[in-house]
């Protein structure tokens, strides 16, 4: 599947990112964000090698501007973000997760890496995913069974 | 949620503006309908008729890259040029044109037609002699009908041998407006 033209990605995933980032962020802070998120995704667009997994990957990139936006709002962590204490040699935890998840089936891994690294509900991974919160919840749980498994190995 | 028009249009704009796109494109309206503009950071790279927007992405993505956007204000200055022309203040284009898919037999063909005054009228016949291939008529003729950028590149100023109209990408009306625009006698 190649990729298509950006006119077309832009235009698919430009509502629900932008709805996706007004949740986290809140209107003010929303307008910076998704800008930054396509900028960021224009940027990054040569380098991609197949037109799948698009929407998985906006929202990949709109979830790690989220994070850094969230956290110059709130530079004190605070208990309820359990993003920002999940870091414990100073990664943050969406750099750890990645890394871990590399090897996984593609949806897991995008599910894995929503739900852990970004701390996103599953109906915001079911949404990036195209799937029901139901199934990111089955995705997300398979993963961790086949990295647990990986780690006992 | 709907993404609110003003932020939308300030993305294209920092997009464009970045320098981060392969291609920016706009609609225009013309005497002639609407006009398909599209242009790289080298220059103007396509006008199409009746475009059919995706298809034209498409084509736009394989020859110049997946980065195409549109951003009307990308295209100011190419749809200030074809207004003055449609309006007979303005006989020269003086827009860049990005040719960089186009094949060198094409391309040559193309650079001639470019000289070819307002107007005026030429043959297929005596571009293809320009290029030193006077058997190759037909040849010129396809070079013309696959012209990326009509009306910038008079492909309408050209006709047969014996002064007939032969054909038009845009179809033969739109050729007969133009050169009447232009004050040719048919």
């Amino acid at each position: 599947m190649r990729v298509p033209p950006f006119e077309r990605f832009y235009e698919t995933h430009r509502d629900e990112i932008w709805a996706f980032l007004v949740r986290k962020l809140g209107r003010e802070h929303a307008e910076d964000a998704f800008q930054e998120t396509f900028l960021r995704a224009l940027r990054a667009y040569p380098g991609l090698e197949h037109g799948r997994h698009l929407r998985a990957w906006a929202y990949t990139i709109a979830g790690r501007i989220a994070i850094d936006e969230a956290r110059r709002q709130r530079p004190a962590p605070s208990a309820s973000n359990t993003l920002l204490l999940a870091a414990e040699d100073g990664r943050p935890a969406y750099a750890q997760i990645e890394h871990l998840a590399a090897e996984l089936p593609p949806t897991e891994r995008a599910a894995v890496v929503l739900r852990y690294g970004y701390d996103l509900d599953y109906e915001d991974i079911g949404d990036a995913l195209g799937s029901s919160a139901e199934a990111a919840r089955q995705a997300a749980s398979s993963g961790v069974r086949r990295l647990r498994r990986k780690e006992l190995a | 949620m709907s993404l609110p028009t003003e932020i939308d249009a300030r993305f294209r704009a920092a997009a464009s503006g970045a320098g981060l796109l392969d291609v920016a494109y706009d609609v225009a309206e013309s005497p002639l309908g609407p006009l398909f503009l599209a242009a790289t950071e080298r220059g103007l790279c396509r006008i199409a008729y009746d475009a059919e927007p995706e298809a034209e992405e498409e084509r736009l993505a394989r020859g110049f890259g997946a980065r195409v956007l549109r951003v009307p204000r990308a295209l100011d200055e190419a749809r200030r040029e074809l207004d003055d022309y449609f309006e007979g203040r303005r006989q020269a284009f003086d827009l860049q044109v990005d040719l960089a898919p186009v094949g060198e037999f094409h391309r040559d063909v193309l650079a001639r037609l470019a000289r070819v005054p307002y107007g005026s009228v030429t043959t297929y016949g005596a571009l293809a002699a320009q290029a030193g291939r006077p058997r190759a008529a037909r040849a010129v003729g396809t070079a013309m009908n696959r012209n990326p950028v009509p009306i910038v590149l008079p492909c309408h100023r050209v006709v047969g041998a014996n002064g007939s109209l032969v054909g038009y990408g845009g179809g033969i009306e739109r050729k007969v407006t133009l050169l009447r625009l232009e004050g040719v006698e048919l």
